[in-house]
């Protein structure tokens, strides 16, 4: 819904807010339905409602428990039952420095200072370890945002008995929890704070008349950054860029102007902003975002400009680069078909508002951020949220290498004209084994972005991955596979469950990601599944699909490995049995797996 | 402006905020009027008029104000 992306008016989205869920909520009904327990410092209620239609608007539908009005520590502490009962897919904790209790007062040594400190400190680790401890979900804990008012000036900053110095302390103890528990996030209320001008922000009135921690008018922006850190923590990042190239990436109109006349470069102001921009695109590369080109130019003038000598994006930062004259909304459409992945995982960036129109109307799902004009270009981009990044994994700074061989492997594919002599030249080594801890993060992130090939669409948190791997009621297999062009990383998952007295295993999760489709990796990790299940004398498998918008490819996935249907629902769900025999022979024929 | 003026432009807001096109304030009207209209949607309400009108009340007159007639007639004095 339009009047929800970032850039929004925020008055209308609070005056508004009941009219934009009910049309979100007739406008859709494949959400992602999540429990989200908010237990607050300060005043929640209208924090709530705006959060739910931002998330509404990400395709999450949130059932919310709300604590009374400060209760957070009392409600973990003492084990409220009705947020026990509740059982939380995610636990936010709204404080701000209004919760915070133990300041030092000015006359205090520097030993009553640090005791302040881990005493306030104290007051939250507990708090969280016994979260960790009783509710195995993600938390999102706000940090502190600086008080409106300085008793000791700048010194506030520098003393260790003033507040900024305090709660900056306090905010470095939090940061390196963070950087120590998984599953643990910060959201950044001190740059929000900052962002939108803390005496705005901090407005009195708020907090004595309603107890809010921050004015109405920046509740919007702020629900609007949290419900961005609980998409990704739920799997509903963008995943590429799609970017313009005149008046977007660079001044001027190549075809026209010729290159040596465009606006790149530290020589005009334009330039240097144009400059800063495509050094905030590039680095997108860093954190897994793919880089591509969707412009109306000819090709070779296309691949000019980006050669431009001050041009900081060069023609190899890109994946795929669409140079031509088709609609661009038919590209797009390309783009998302070659990368494998769908459009509702592109952002589009493009200075002209009729293209933006006819993409964001003719290709559904596709956001085209209103970028304004070049200077705000970034900031739009940026404040957007598109790509929060909740951890970086080591797949994700390598995701644009891998696309990239991917798109050699398929050049390759045409020179081939027996398929399996395809893939025994790519020289494929899988390894499948159990889950095992360096790999969980990444398990449950595929979890929750994978839609296409994923039978079941079953969302794990990291610490459900890591209770499945620990108990011997489940059968855990992930896969990994590397071929000649690189390493794909871990690319599929298994989780099977264990009838308990019987020898049947129940598939509960079965998905791989897209881009090692047609690889046979699938039949490896059946071999797998297999093998496992007759060391532990299991001899029937059952394995289930179940009907999503997106994963209508493996509906007969079942079949294709020799499992039989024994029964399908209206709705398209269905049922299979597979019974494992002496004479089992290994599907797998391509890949050299290490078990 | 008007007080009808005003009192038109209230009746937007009131509508918006509470997602209901059938609502008309009267300066008599009071919580106690519109269904959904309790402390906590009240500030949500206040925050819409601001918003509308270009002003703000502060903390003495949203203690004090009683029905939308006194909201009005703060409203006037302000714009």
């Amino acid at each position: 819904m339009k009047e929800l992306e970032y850039p929004f008016d925020s008055e209308s989205v609070l005056k508004k807010s009941k009219k934009f869920r009910r049309q979100l909520l007739e406008g859709r009904t494949d959400f992602l339905s999540k429990k989200i327990a908010v237990l607050g410092g300060s005043t929640t209620h209208d924090i709530v409602r705006i959060l739910e239609v931002f998330l509404l608007n990400q395709g999450i539908r949130p059932q919310f428990y709300e604590s009374e009005y400060a209760q957070y520590w009392q409600d973990v502490m003492f084990d409220n039952p009705e947020l026990v009962e509740f059982a939380p897919d995610l636990i936010y904790i709204h404080t701000s420095n209004r919760n915070v209790t133990a300041y030092p007062a000015v006359t205090d040594t520097v030993q009553q200072v640090e005791a302040a400190l881990e005493e306030q400190y104290e007051h939250f680790h507990v708090m969280w370890e016994k979260i960790a401890e009783k509710y195995h979900c993600p938390v999102i804990q706000n940090n502190f945002e600086y008080p409106f008012y300085r008793l000791l000036g700048n010194q506030e900053a520098v003393c260790l008995q003033g507040r900024i110095s305090f709660l900056n302390r306090l905010n470095e103890k939090f940061y390196q929890y963070a950087r120590t528990h998984t599953g643990f996030y910060i959201h950044d209320i001190n740059y929000m704070a900052a962002s939108y001008g803390l005496d705005k922000w901090a407005d009195p009135f708020y907090w004595h008349m309603y107890k809010y921690a921050m004015c109405m008018s920046a509740i919007p922006e702020f629900a609007y950054n949290l419900s961005n850190m609980i998409k990704a923590i739920f799997g509903k990042n963008k995943k590429a860029l799609v970017l313009d190239l005149d008046n977007t990436l660079w001044g001027g109109i190549v075809g026209d102007d010729g290159v040596e006349n465009l606006e790149i470069g530290q020589e005009t102001s334009m330039g240097q902003v144009y400059s800063e921009f495509q050094s905030y695109v590039k680095a997108h590369k860093e954190i897994g975002v793919m880089l591509n080109i969707n412009s109306k130019n000819e090709y070779d003038n296309a691949i000019a400009g980006l050669e431009h000598p001050d041009g900081i994006l060069k023609p190899d930062d890109f994946i795929l680069i669409k140079a031509n004259w088709e609609p661009k909304s038919r590209n797009i459409q390309e783009i998302a078909a070659e990368l494998n992945i769908l459009p509702d995982s592109l952002v589009f960036v493009d200075d002209n508002p009729a293209e933006r129109e006819i993409v964001e109307t003719q290709v559904p799902g596709v956001a085209a951020p209103a970028i304004g004009a070049p200077e705000q270009y970034i900031r739009i981009l940026d404040h957007a949220g598109f790509f929060e990044v909740t951890a970086l994994s080591e797949d994700d700074r390598k995701r644009n290498e891998m696309y990239k061989a991917n798109l050699a492997r398929q050049k390759q594919q045409l020179s081939f004209g027996d398929y399996t002599q395809y893939l025994l030249s790519l020289e494929m080594k899988g390894t499948i084994k159990p889950f095992e801890p360096v790999y969980m993060a990444r398990i449950a992130q595929l979890t929750n972005k994978s839609n296409q090939f994923n039978l079941t669409t079953k969302r794990c948190t990291q610490s459900d991955i890591e209770q499945f791997a620990a108990d011997d009621g489940y059968i855990t297999r992930y896969g990994k596979l590397e071929d000649k062009f690189g390493d794909n990383g871990v690319v599929s998952v298994v989780i099977g469950r264990k009838e308990r007295d019987k020898d049947a295993l129940h598939i509960d999760l079965w998905l791989m990601s897209c881009r090692v489709l047609k690889r046979d990796m699938e039949y490896a990790m059946m071999d797998s599944v297999v093998e496992a299940c007759r060391q532990c004398e299991i001899h029937t498998i059952f394995g289930y699909y179940y009907p999503t918008a997106k994963n209508a490819m493996v509906r007969e996935f079942y079949r294709t490995l020799g499992f039989a249907k024994i029964q399908e629902d209206a709705e398209g769900g269905s049922i299979w049995r597979f019974d494992i025999t002496e004479s089992y022979e290994k599907k797998n024929k391509v890949i050299e797996v290490q078990g | 402006m008007s007080r009808e003026e005003v009192f038109e432009k209230l009746n937007e807001v009131f509508r918006d905020v509470f997602d209901d096109e059938e609502i008309t304030v009267t300066d008599a009207t009071t919580a106690d009027d519109i269904e959904d209209w309790d402390s906590l949607e009240h500030i949500n309400l206040l925050a819409a008029v601001e918003q509308e009108f270009g002003m703000k009340f502060n903390m003495g007159q949203v203690v004090s104000m009683k029905n939308v007639g006194e909201m009005a007639d703060i409203i006037i004095s302000q714009i």
